[in-house]
């Protein structure tokens, strides 16, 4: 297990202090597949990098099943970063060594000998589906297989813990997806704690069953991915989650300033007309502006984000309306801007008819 | 041009030459080649550590070392890297004496060139070095790397074309330096050249001298740079 205790980083540069960390708590327990998400600068590669303190938090502990990574002297801190592994976007394998050599390297740092390392090299080449490839150098492999090569290198030393950081970011989505499934079967099967950097929600939600959101160097949600997909709390997990939010809707105006976001969740919650119950129901016809749906582990989730025209009555009516459905949550988006009712309400009807031209 | 070829190239001269290059030019090139080889085997045997310190030692390396140390240590580099080599041989001499017993012959020449030459090898390495993509240092740091692993199991191996190139400028530049060793009365083609060429007017000698020069030069180059590519396996087609 990790626990992550108020720590925070800031580094002294000439443009003055900067927090890249601000007392971050977080706890990874030991089998999780650990997403931490956010946007480029939000601290994301710090926090990783204070995890095997490659990076010293300025402030706050970083305890590996109790132990205080903090204090340990400069000997015991590389024979922890054994246990704590890495792999990088750029996967940093030796260009002068081949694939066999690169997976020795760990091996040979904690002196084995010879035969026995490369005997284990072989077989991570195996585990990794690169047996073909012991003699190759990285310059003739390509991303993926690369990748594949650093993974092995990772496991070398039978480590606790994966750390991945934007370990997919430089792939194609195939490659991702083969790569992505390669570290859950060495979750699976090997029993290793993963834990992934990433700005893509999609790898988030092809892999890891808990996530943290970070958002200038603090924790802004944490928790299960499904719940956080399913109901999004802080704004930035909602610009991630939710992505058709921040292209276009915005563009539509005021029209669209009484949204509503209906999450279905599980397949059963999409077999009723729900839309078109409420219109005969309660005649109100909302205007559908997106709709997806997602499969977070193994659930099928779907969302649409819709337009209640009318007054704030209407909105309020839908919403009573749409929340008695079982399986479903509903969230109010934005709220009706009282004091421009009226004119609102006109532009509404505009929206309504522009779209159906 | 005819009175230069009758005063520099007549029938005299150039018999003269024949015998200087029937009787001389073996050993000199050998004494060329020998003081070339031990001078830059010795410069990098002192150049290589130093280089390595340089990097690993700076404020942003691997293990910095004390401000004040660095600092030192560059302004000695700088120092007798901006010591034209002709004074460097002179005021070795005494160090050159103290060392080997005497201070001529090529003997004396190796000292002075050893000290002229490996700050020059430090600055070399220390420029391959910090070739270096600064992700695979943090790799062998994440991996649990010392500081000695880091520099020999990565490092070096990662910069080895590199260096190979570095080393290559070094023994050409040093090739040129040996042909000074006529001062301290130190063997070799470039003190044939002089010697003969310039202060006897032997024009014959002096060219046939500089053109074996040119031949080792264009050798060495040509082996280094073959080397360094052969070594190279970021070079996917070979």
């Amino acid at each position: 297990m990790i626990e992550i205790c108020n720590l925070s980083k800031s580094f002294v540069t000439a443009g003055g202090t900067v927090d890249a960390l601000r007392n971050v708590n977080l706890t990874i327990r030991d089998g999780d597949i650990y997403g931490i998400i956010g946007m480029s600068g939000a601290g994301k590669s710090t926090l990783v990098r204070c995890i095997n303190m490659l990076e010293r938090p300025t402030e706050g502990t970083v305890l590996l099943d109790g132990a205080d990574l903090g204090m340990l002297d400069k000997k015991k801190m590389q024979e922890m970063r054994h246990h704590i592994t890495m792999i990088f976007q750029s996967f940093n394998l030796l260009m002068q060594r081949n694939c066999l050599q690169n997976i020795m390297l760990p091996l040979r740092l904690i002196h084995m000998p010879k035969d026995q390392a490369v005997k284990r090299a072989s077989e991570l080449l195996e585990t990794v589906g690169m047996s073909d490839k012991a003699k190759a150098y990285p310059a003739q492999l390509s991303g993926g297989q690369q990748q594949r090569i650093a993974i092995a290198r990772a496991l070398a030393t039978d480590p606790k813990v994966l750390l991945c950081d934007e370990a997919t970011s430089a792939l194609d989505p195939k490659t991702t997806h083969d790569i992505l499934s390669l570290i859950r079967s060495i979750n699976e099967e090997l029993g290793i704690t993963v834990i992934i950097i990433t700005h893509q929600m999609s790898v988030v939600q092809e892999i890891c069953n808990r996530v943290a959101i970070l958002e200038n160097g603090t924790v802004v949600e944490e928790g299960d991915v499904s719940d956080v997909f399913s109901n999004p709390k802080a704004a930035a997990t909602k610009r991630l989650v939710y992505p058709d939010m921040a292209e276009g809707i915005d563009s539509l105006g005021a029209a669209h300033h009484q949204m509503v976001r209906l999450v279905f969740q599980g397949a059963g919650a999409a077999t009723r007309p729900l839309l078109a119950s409420m219109a005969i129901d309660c005649n109100i016809a909302a205007n559908i502006l997106s709709a997806t749906t997602r499969t977070l582990n193994g659930k099928v989730y779907g969302t649409m984000l819709l337009n209640i025209p009318g007054g704030p009555d209407d909105l309020a009516r839908a919403v009573q309306y749409l929340s008695q459905t079982p399986d479903v949550s509903i969230q109010v988006e934005m709220e009706y801007p009282m004091q421009q009712a009226e004119k609102a309400g006109g532009n509404a009807a505009e929206g309504k008819e522009a779209d159906e031209r | 041009m005819s009175e230069y070829l009758a005063r520099y190239f007549n029938e005299k001269k150039m018999a003269d030459a024949w015998v200087i290059i029937q009787d001389d030019f073996v050993n000199a090139t050998l004494s060329t080649l020998y003081i070339t080889l031990v001078s830059t085997l010795l410069a990098i045997l002192i150049g290589l550590p130093l280089g390595i310190l340089l990097v690993t030692g700076d404020a942003k390396g691997i293990r910095p070392l004390p401000r004040w140390l660095m600092s030192v240590l560059n302004w000695i580099i700088n120092l007798l890297r901006s010591a034209p080599f002709i004074i460097l041989i002179v005021l070795l001499m005494p160090f050159t004496r103290m060392l080997l017993g005497s201070a001529v012959g090529d003997a004396g020449v190796i000292v002075p060139l050893v000290i002229a030459a490996f700050p020059f090898v430090a600055r070399l390495v220390e420029g391959s070095l910090r070739e270096l993509n600064p992700n695979i240092i943090e790799m062998a740091q994440s991996s649990g790397a010392n500081t000695w692993q880091t520099v020999f199991h990565v490092m070096l191996p990662e910069c080895v074309p590199s260096l190979i190139t570095a080393f290559t400028t070094a023994i050409t530049t040093i090739l040129g330096y040996t042909a000074m060793s006529g001062a301290v009365g130190g063997g070799g083609l470039g003190n044939l050249a002089i010697a003969q060429g310039q202060q006897r007017s032997n024009h014959a000698v002096l060219l046939s001298a500089l053109v074996i020069l040119v031949i080792l030069v264009q050798v060495l180059q040509t082996f280094g740079t073959w080397l360094a590519r052969k070594a190279d396996k970021r070079l996917k087609n070979k």
